[in-house]
């Protein structure tokens, strides 16, 4: 989702709900799609990084609090809020890992889904996938007759690499959009759709996937 | 565990869909004189005895607990207003009446924990358990009008909580259409009739590894 670095800023309705959309609710919607999503979306490095940043900030000032006798109800809201994003910093990452060990060659194979993952997610992909191969080789393939042993493809005559699991992209999932969309194609099908903001529809995955990619539809 | 929710059952347990809930803002009458606080998710107060502050629904809740506040009940969780809603809810085959998105949780944490700030809460408890009653039962029957392939579904009006419980299975049901639908228009190209039309499309490797 690109919506700090807003694409079409030009409406002024949309402006004011940029600049008073504070982080959390970023965060908040970030995870949201990754949960709903099947597939891994762009990692949202600066949201991240922003995220950090306040929650680093707000451990310090909680440390000072409680040494400097602020009244202990005060600390201990302040710690819940911490504890709040915190929970959402970390379910945001975990589920990035989880669909990354899900789809570990998918991702080694694929350079657009790669470019997807952060630094450190790029990192223990490679480590996964060097481990899983590891594995399979010494518990299973070498034991296999010679035309089956490629971690691949299912044997030699397999023109595509089908032993690798892929994301469903055809998964059903039920989104909301946040403005007026004018008509658009539903994939497969010659229908068209519209949505209003707020109205709830079940689609497929595919059909909506740069939209939620460009934060213009949200999944629920 | 943050983020261990089981994957097969529902993408989102309840509890995460109340997590969700929580930022809802409800007013509150504090009882104590505070300071603002500047969290990172925004900030609120001050906070003086007896005049009314809007705060986030966890928070209000946290304040509560500590016997530091008074929760005021939100509009639309009156007695009037909800017979309202069930009538109009029971006239209605197909639509569903406009209700916040959290109802459903919102009302479950005031119950919990705020129960003497509600008037009538027991009217207002049963209300709100005949409304999600009628609106589930009306799911349901809408359900199983889908006899074929859809492209999407509109469904206005459903509440989180409702959305999640009927997630995996309208998920699984259309994606079922949808598999055996397509697998028909196939046209028989291949007259050879012994073999039959490979889909080779990955979807079907669900089964290879789950």
């Amino acid at each position: 989702m690109t919506s700090e670095s807003a694409s079409t800023p030009g409406i002024d309705g949309d402006y004011e709900a940029l600049i008073s959309t504070t982080d959390v609710e970023l965060l908040k919607r970030a995870w949201r799609n990754e949960k709903a999503a099947p597939e891994i979306l762009h990692f949202e490095s600066a949201l991240i990084q922003r995220i950090r940043g306040q929650i680093q900030l707000m451990e310090e000032t909680v440390e000072e609090f409680s040494g400097s006798g602020i009244d202990p109800l005060s600390v201990s809201l302040y710690q819940m809020d911490l504890d709040r994003t915190q929970y959402l910093l970390r379910s945001y990452l975990r589920i990035r890992l989880q669909k990354i060990e899900k789809y570990i060659f998918h991702i080694s194979n694929n350079s657009e889904v790669q470019s997807r993952l952060s630094g450190q997610e790029k990192g223990f992909a490679r480590r996964c996938t060097e481990d899983m191969e590891r594995h399979l080789e010494e518990s299973v393939l070498s034991k296999l007759p010679d035309n089956y042993r490629d971690i691949l493809k299912q044997s030699i005559i397999s023109e595509e690499n089908d032993m690798v699991p892929e994301p469903h992209l055809d998964t059903f999932v039920v989104c909301k959009s946040r403005r007026f969309l004018g008509p658009f194609q539903l994939d497969g099908s010659d229908e068209l759709l519209e949505m209003k903001p707020d109205d709830l529809c079940i689609i497929h995955y595919k059909s909506i996937r740069e939209r939620v990619q460009e934060g213009e539809i949200d999944l629920v | 565990m943050a983020g261990q929710s089981d994957p097969h059952q529902s993408l989102f347990s309840a509890e995460e869909v109340e997590f969700i809930a929580e930022d809802e803002m409800v007013e509150i009458i504090p009882n104590l004189r505070m300071d603002a606080l500047n969290f990172i998710c925004g900030d609120f107060g001050p906070f003086f005895p007896q005049i009314a502050t809007q705060v986030p629904l966890w928070l209000a809740v946290a304040l509560k607990k500590r016997g530091k506040c008074t929760i005021r009940p939100p509009q639309w969780m009156s007695v009037e207003k909800l017979t309202q809603v069930l009538e109009a809810e029971r006239d209605s085959q197909r639509m569903f009446e406009q209700l916040p998105f959290h109802y459903i949780e919102i009302s479950r944490l005031l119950f919990d924990h705020a129960r003497d700030d509600i008037p009538d809460v027991y009217m207002v408890r049963s209300l709100i358990e005949d409304i999600r009653d009628v609106r589930f039962h009306k799911v349901e029957t809408n359900l199983e009008t889908l006899t074929e392939r859809a492209f999407a579904l509109k469904i206005n009006n459903l509440s989180a909580m409702e959305v999640n419980i009927v997630r995996p299975f309208v998920g699984r049901a259309l994606q079922a259409f949808y598999k055996h639908d397509s697998l028909e228009l196939i046209p028989d190209q291949e007259r050879v009739s012994d073999r039959r039309p490979q889909v080779a499309n990955n979807a079907t490797r669900r089964h290879l590894r789950r």
